[in-house]
């Protein structure tokens, strides 16, 4: 153990893994991440054991999925690069402007997966496939509308200018928590839609 | 708490401390507080009124079971009891006991003044309480869950059973889980974080990596648990397949998730408690654990190979011979690390002087326990046994050796070794000699028999037993054993009130033990430490005997040169591994959030129970509120940063 010097000083709060916040939020996204692994285990359990085709409707259609995923990817590097603009020249406009192109651009993803959805053959109750298909996408969906209602409330504090003096945690560990979102999303949409591509 | 706070001779640092720290008194206070003290021994209380509960239940299946056909209970109301008995125990006792040691302990035991995240903390328990409401609530209208503590598909399905049983059972995991995945999170980063400087990870309390390693597992290991109700209550409610055949879905889905949650649970309930053995045994063989490192290491590889042996419980279910043979092989390795720590407690025993006090006959009694309970462990772990002795008695007798052996016995030797420091007051020494031997011997009369009884073939669960059978003798000693069993726990709470009024006064390190919490008053303060400790060796009160080094922890009133950090509530973060500070921490106050988002989410589970769009509306909202409320962003102090030692 280091003897400590006088007058050594010491940030309050911190950031990044200094502060306690970010640990925390490593736990939450632990423990979702970890969630989303038994989903798709059950997924990938229920089609091992089926007899017939998996899924029993035929692979399902790309055409809404690539594009929802390319705008979910979008809305990603939008925060990304906000919040990068943010940091270096504390422009809360430009930082409003990126959080609200991607709470829009989190919008139109959760419009198009409820189209998407609308068109399936098959409704949540059809067969074991449709169950496990509609609770794989739909936990995804309610992650996705937790990460918007956050966003919405890290737009709502920029306005309010909470982030113009002080420490700025909640924006990082948010677009941390988005980020996350996303690329479970890419791991869902490799799962449910591009695997059953291949049989 | 009997020795009130201005008793204690308080310094002036300590005064303004105390201004800042201390809960508002009056109703407010008492919803608001967010001390870990105070909610470690509301987990203490309420997870021993849920061990009481679910006792009485058991008591009145042994009465049921004490004679061949008796018709005291229908099998309908004895499939409620042990399933509610089951779920009592190991969610609603064991594993909220062993949360209620360690918030009471960790920071005590850190050298911090509270937990990471303070408001979480107050949060898991009001969520673990009106959780275990919850899972009661039908308990008065005879439609408490009846599926056994692990809900087996197709018996729970709508279709066997059509009543709201399984869905309070069902909703009712998934909200305890909220109460535990909180709380796992908020030891993990305490841990990490907020620790004395100097306390590295290899002077951790072994306790601490007990909860440590259960709270990283139950981090993962209960969402399985959390999927699988929740896939439950949608194939009963919402009509989808995934464990209903007919529709293509599988019961073993079940099975797996159920399991796959479950044994690391099992492990989750017992390595805390392992660890109050190992760091309260020594104490009375007057000299440090043997093998610190190894117990160390074991504890985590048991959590690691503890995720690879869930199978163990489905050997029955007709799964190919190769995966069998997998898990069977894990299920042997694991005895490993245990025998680990038991010759690791044996060697302190041994090479110690032994004290005979009531703590040392709990601890020693249960390394006993563990042994028995391990090696018929080590017995079901060989499938072809397994084969034979699955569903009977035999398990049951295996699975209170290890869960009471394990959790139980050092729980309340743990209770009787902190009770001082708790309190500020000794329990009664000849009292608790009497409790351990009641308790001891009632325990291995009820279940020890209960081996024999499952080789005899009496299978589990069932309600009543043919006179053919033979096994009436061995049951009536069982029941018999199990109100002994009572007995002690009753004279157990006997010395706890006798105790509280009028034991003497205990002194700040009754046991003159090593380790940082000993070397508060008792109780401690609110704050804890006026100034906060620099940890020099594993033994911080121990150092000039052992005399291992020249270093010195620099505690209490040495400390005066130490961080007083008293501009604001505030404790210090560090670095993981090697404990350097590097953050000062702004800790929040009384708070009535956490209470109001568990009373939020309660509305929102009931509201899903009932299927009422209005309440899970409601409840959905006023979540969405408090959780804008508690992150809402807080300017700091004037400065972001500070300067210690000015």
């Amino acid at each position: 153990m280091s003897e400590l010097g006088d007058g050594e000083v010491l940030p309050v709060g911190g950031t990044g893994p200094v502060s306690t916040a970010w640990w925390g939020m490593i736990c939450v996204i632990a423990t979702e991440g970890v969630l989303f692994v038994y989903l798709i285990f059950s997924y990938a359990y229920l089609g091992s054991q089926q007899p017939g085709p998996w899924p029993p409707s035929g692979p399902p259609s790309l055409k809404l999925a690539l594009t929802n995923t390319a705008i979910l990817i979008a809305s990603s590097v939008l925060l990304a690069w906000g919040l990068r603009k943010f940091r270096r020249q504390r422009d809360r406009r430009q930082l409003a402007f990126a959080l609200a192109g991607t709470i829009v651009l989190g919008a139109v993803f959760v419009t198009i997966q409820g189209f998407e959805w609308a068109d399936k053959p098959f409704v949540f109750s059809t067969n074991a496939y449709s169950s496990a298909f509609f609770l794989l996408t739909g936990v995804h969906m309610a992650h996705v509308a937790v990460g918007l209602l956050m966003l919405l409330a890290l737009l709502v504090w920029t306005l309010l200018g909470r982030f113009d003096r002080g420490h700025h945690e909640h924006l990082s560990l948010g677009a941390l928590y988005w980020h996350f979102v996303d690329v479970v999303w890419l791991v869902v949409f490799t799962t449910a839609y591009l695997v059953p591509q291949f049989k | 708490m009997t020795v009130s706070q201005a008793d204690a001779t308080v310094s002036p640092e300590g005064r303004k401390l105390l201004g800042i720290w201390e809960t508002a008194p009056g109703i407010f206070g008492w919803l608001a507080t967010v001390d870990h003290k105070t909610i470690g021994i509301r987990y203490l209380c309420t997870a021993f009124f849920f061990l009481i509960v679910g006792g009485l239940e058991a008591l009145v299946m042994r009465v049921q079971l004490a004679q061949p056909e008796l018709k005291l209970l229908s099998p309908d109301a004895y499939n409620q009891l042990f399933s509610m008995h089951g779920t009592t125990m190991m969610f609603l006792y064991a594993l909220p006991m062993l949360s209620g040691f360690s918030n009471y302990l960790w920071p005590l035991m850190l050298g911090s003044r509270d937990m990471a995240f303070p408001r979480l903390n107050a949060l898991s328990y009001w969520t673990f309480l009106a959780a275990g409401i919850f899972l009661y609530v039908s308990f008065p209208i005879g439609q408490a869950p009846n599926g056994g503590w692990f809900a087996y598909v197709p018996n729970t399905s709508l279709q066997y059973d059509p009543g709201i049983n399984m869905d309070v059972f069902a909703l009712g995991l998934v909200f305890l889980g909220i109460s535990t995945v909180v709380g796992s999170a908020n030891f993990i980063v305490t841990l990490l974080r907020c620790r004395a400087p100097g306390m590295s990870v290899n002077r951790l309390p072994i306790i601490v990596w007990g909860t440590f390693t259960a709270s990283c597992a139950n981090l993962l290991a209960v969402p399985a648990v959390s999927l699988a109700c929740a896939m439950l209550w949608l194939d009963r409610r919402f009509g989808t397949h995934f464990f209903d055949v007919a529709g293509g879905g599988q019961p073993l889905l079940w099975q797996h998730l159920f399991w796959i949650f479950g044994h690391p649970w099992v492990y989750a309930l017992v390595l805390p408690a392992m660890g109050i053995v190992s760091d309260a045994l020594p104490v009375f063989c007057r000299r440090p654990l043997v093998g610190y490192t190894l117990v160390a290491i074991s504890t985590v590889a048991t959590m690691i190979l503890g995720f690879g042996v869930w199978v163990h419980h489905m050997f029955a279910t007709g799964l190919p011979v190769m995966s069998l043979s997998f898990f069977s092989a894990a299920s042997f390795v694991i005895a490993i690390p245990s025998a680990v720590g038991v010759f690791c407690w044996i060697a302190t025993i041994w090479t110690g002087k032994p004290q005979f006090t009531t703590p040392f006959l709990f601890f020693a009694g249960f390394v006993m326990l563990f042994v028995i309970g391990g090696v018929s462990g080590f017995m079901t772990a060989s499938v072809a046994l397994d084969w034979q002795l699955t569903d009977s008695y035999f398990v049951v007798a295996h699975l209170h050796y290890v869960l009471l052996g394990i959790n139980v016995f050092p729980v309340v030797g743990g209770i009787h070794f902190w009770f001082p420091k708790m309190t500020g007051r000794m329990m009664d020494e000849r009292l608790g000699r009497w409790t351990f031997w009641t308790m001891f011997i009632g325990f291995n009369a009820a279940f020890f028999p209960m081996h024999v009884t499952g080789l005899m073939g009496m299978p589990r669960r069932v309600y009543t037993y043919p006179a053919e059978m033979g096994v009436g003798g061995l049951n009536l000693l069982s029941t018999i054993g199990a109100f002994v069993f009572a007995l002690g726990v009753l004279l157990f709470l006997l010395n706890i009130g006798r105790s509280l009024r009028s034991g003497p006064p205990a002194g700040d390190n009754p046991w003159d033990a090593p380790a940082l919490e000993w070397s508060t008053s008792s109780p401690p303060p609110v704050y804890n430490f006026a100034t906060i400790p620099q940890v020099a060796s594993r033994h911080p009160l121990w150092e000039e005997r052992l005399g291992e080094t020249d270093r010195r922890s620099i505690l209490g009133d040495r400390a005066s040169t130490g961080m007083v950090l008293d501009r604001g509530k505030e404790t210090i973060g560090v670095t993981p591994l090697d404990a350097e500070p590097n953050v000062v921490l702004k800790m929040p106050g009384d708070s009535l959030l956490p209470f109001l988002l568990a009373a939020g989410m309660t509305v929102l589970f009931f509201g899903l129970l009932a299927r009422s769009g209005w309440a899970i509306g409601a409840g959905g909202l006023a979540e969405i509120v408090i959780l804008f409320l508690w992150l809402t962003p807080r300017q700091f102090a004037e400065s972001e940063e500070v300067a210690l030692h000015e």
